[in-house]
């Protein structure tokens, strides 16, 4: 293989956009993807086999053959799991990621999500600690995203944002009903509810349609092409440059190195599994927080024999996602109009300044559920079969609402990935054994949120409302982040503020296990803006074969 | 009988023979892949007290009996025995023949199955496949005729939403 300017590992929201950086400013790129590249055709609108319900199994990589992970449960039990079991984590191996699949919430973190320590002190057993950039570091970057990857949303009337400068190149989506009630409840109990910002076109963008508001969205690859992710935005445009080229069903196996530990390329298992060989300049690694912590975990060298970036022990740590609580609300009326993609009102009133409180999460409502997600929604004590089950199922199907949010987590040094001893992959490559729970804060601050929700649906009329409560355990999924954490220290962190590994300077981590904290929101636009940050950094810096210092 | 091949190719014959005169007569035809007949009969007679029939169609109508019978052979495979011990757990308990016990005796084994430390198992898995079968996807062989959809108001034919269209065999479209 002839030798590149860079290999990204892992076509997400992160790698996506710094394979089109880097080429379509003159940079040879080669991007490796594991998964395959699914057509808006390809995939089937299967409410039991897709990214978020899978029973059946799942429609956007990796295949549950040949692709186990150990998971450790809080007894210390272990356990062989695949991709489509939920204590797996997994987000999606495909082009395009988890973008692809996902619901497409567009959220820029909040200013103090990027000073969390110097907001809330550093609360026993967890690693909190602040960003070293600010979110003035990443505003141009967020606007950047926005605007090259598509946003339609409207959140001007959403007091606690950070300062924006421009606004979202897209309106947002007419609400629906439950969008209109909500909105009046939040207004009456003096909440600021405005559009969610999504990465989605609400009108024809980017050459592509607007959204013709299906129920088949989150889990599912849009038919239209109206949710914007890196598969039909930057990636085609990574491509068009003639510089980048994508090569499909490639594992990567491990970085090399020469004898100074310098990176030198990867080597990797390609579509028929025959072994190759990559050479790069520099390697981009984003293939989000449990794969790419693998990955740095299986490239040794004598220098870092345990692991790339590993020297202090943390790659792997403080994993975490979001843990999401709310409550969900039955109404009288019929409050289901069957328009995707059902979320659209959200509220940042309780992300900070909850008194007692470290942290807190933004609030919307669900998106849309088919009938088979009705099951888990059905109110605590309903029996689970017979005729009142089915009573329930009609009663509340098109008569409910769900309000929650990703509840920001503390980070715990407990909460990680690591190489499991025995088991490996179909390829031979050691696998992630996965450990951890929730701190207890995070608990706390997630059932607080919980009862905001109730507020909320009982302000909007809700004649019963319950809970969804947190539980124990790692977090992670498609919003596993935090591994590879980014600071200025190398003895408590794995990459500098550019994503370079303190070790070797030309491998460079760009994707979520670069958060420190993950905000109390989704975290894709927050991914695609560093990487757009990092890529900058990356062209204004590099000299063909080091950074200029 | 020792040999289990030559029960399952009997009971696979008897299956045709009866399919074809039930066809014949206009009947049902459902035929199964992974069950016996008598296997068929009593999960029949379960599933239509997991979701009954009232004024709109239970998991009977739905078939939801066809989508476990196909994922035993699929997905479902490693749940096998505990199927096949369930099942005649349940005819055991209901005197042999539980398709054949009285309403009362048949909901009355039902409780037993759920509250037994091991066979509880088998009704867990039971009540879960007859969940996805009745409100999931009739691809997939249940939900015949999306009648779980059309009791919950579901717009069945999405306009929007492509459910009817798939690649033809073989065939891509381009990417982008």
């Amino acid at each position: 293989m002839k030798k590149v300017d860079a290999v990204v590992i892992g076509a997400g929201a992160g790698g996506g956009v710094v394979a089109k950086e880097l080429s379509t400013h003159g940079l040879s790129v080669v991007l490796l993807e594991r998964g395959k590249w699914y057509g808006p055709n390809e995939d089937r609108k299967d409410d039991l086999r897709n990214q978020r319900t899978t029973i059946l199994g799942n429609n956007s990589g990796p295949e549950d053959e040949g692709n186990p992970r150990v998971v450790v449960d809080l007894q210390g039990h272990e356990r062989i799991v695949a991709p489509s079991q939920g204590e797996y984590s997994n987000n999606a191996a495909c082009v395009g990621g988890g973008t692809l699949t996902y619901g497409a919430m567009a959220w820029r973190y909040h200013p103090l999500d990027f000073r969390m320590r110097s907001t809330y002190g550093a609360p026993e057993g967890s690693t909190l600690e602040d960003w070293p950039i600010d979110y003035d570091d990443l505003e141009p970057y967020y606007e950047k995203a926005e605007w090259e990857i598509g946003v339609s949303g409207d959140d001007s009337n959403n007091p606690f944002k950070g300062p924006r400068k421009k606004a979202l190149p897209m309106p947002p989506l007419p609400p629906t009903r439950e969008h209109t009630l909500l909105r009046a409840a939040a207004e009456r109990l003096k909440l600021h509810p405005f559009h969610i910002p999504m990465l989605r076109n609400s009108v024809p963008y980017g050459g592509r349609p607007g959204c013709m508001r299906c129920r088949w969205c989150v889990g599912f690859a849009c038919e239209v092409n109206a949710k914007c992710g890196t598969q039909n935005t930057v990636i085609p445009t990574a491509l068009a440059s003639g510089l980048c080229e994508l090569r499909t069903g490639a594992m990567v196996k491990e970085i090399q190195f020469d004898a100074r530990g310098r990176a030198t390329g990867v080597a990797y298992f390609d579509g028929d599994d025959r072994l190759e060989t990559q050479e790069a300049e520099l390697v981009v690694v984003s293939g989000a927080a449990t794969e790419s912590a693998r990955l740095l975990l299986n490239s040794r060298h004598a220098l870092f024999p345990h692991g790339l970036g590993n020297r202090f022990d943390w790659v792997g740590r403080n994993l975490q996602g979001h843990t999401y609580t709310g409550a969900v609300g039955y109404f009288e009326e019929d409050v289901y109009d069957d328009l995707g993609p059902g979320a659209g009102i959200a509220v940042s009133d309780f992300n900070h300044g909850n008194p007692g409180l470290k942290g807190g999460a933004m609030l919307a409502n669900e998106f849309i559920r088919l009938p088979i997600h009705m099951l888990s929604y059905l109110p605590p004590g309903t029996p689970r079969w017979g005729k009142a089950h089915k009573d329930a199922m009609r009663k509340y199907y098109r008569h409910t609402i769900c309000v929650q949010g990703p509840t920001q987590e503390m980070p715990l040094w407990e909460s990680r990935v690591q190489l499991d001893p025995k088991v490996k992959d179909r390829w031979g490559i050691p696998v992630l054994r996965i450990s951890g729970d929730k701190h207890p804060l995070t608990l706390e601050t997630g059932r607080a949120m919980a009862e905001k929700a109730v507020l909320w649906l009982k302000e909007a009329g809700a004649a019963e409302i319950w809970r969804k409560l947190p539980g124990h355990g790692t977090s992670g999924g498609q919003h596993q982040a935090g591994t590879c954490r980014m600071g200025d220290d190398p003895k408590t962190s794995v990459a500098n503020k550019y994503g370079q590994v303190h070790d070797v300077e030309n491998v460079v981590v760009a994707d979520g296990s670069l958060h420190v904290t993950n905000g109390g929101f989704n975290p894709a636009l927050t991914i695609m803006a560093n990487a757009y940050r990092i890529s900058e950094h990356i062209l204004q810096t590099w000299r063909g074969s080091r950074f200029r210092s | 009988m020792k040999n289990p091949d030559r029960r399952r190719f009997l009971q696979t014959a008897a299956a045709v023979a009866a399919a074809g005169s039930a066809a014949g007569c206009g009947g049902a035809r459902s035929r199964w892949r992974f069950f016996s007949l008598e296997e068929g009969s009593t999960l029949r007679a379960m599933v239509a007290w997991i979701i009954p029939t009232d004024q709109d169609p239970g998991a009977v109508e739905a078939d939801t009996m066809q989508y476990i019978d196909r994922q035993l052979r699929g997905r479902f495979a490693a749940q096998a025995k505990t199927y096949r011990d369930g099942l005649a757990a349940a005819n055991r308990l209901a005197g042999g023949n539980y398709a054949a016990a009285t309403a009362a005796r048949q909901q009355e084994v039902l409780r037993q199955l759920e509250h037994d430390p091991e066979l509880h198992r088998f009704f867990d898995l039971l009540v879960a496949h007859c969940m996805q079968g009745f409100y999931g996807n009739p691809r997939h062989g249940g939900n015949r005729d999306f009648v779980s959809w059309r009791m919950l108001g579901v717009p069945v034919l999405p306009a929007r939403g492509r459910d009817t269209r798939d690649l033809p065999k073989g065939g891509r479209y381009e990417k982008g």
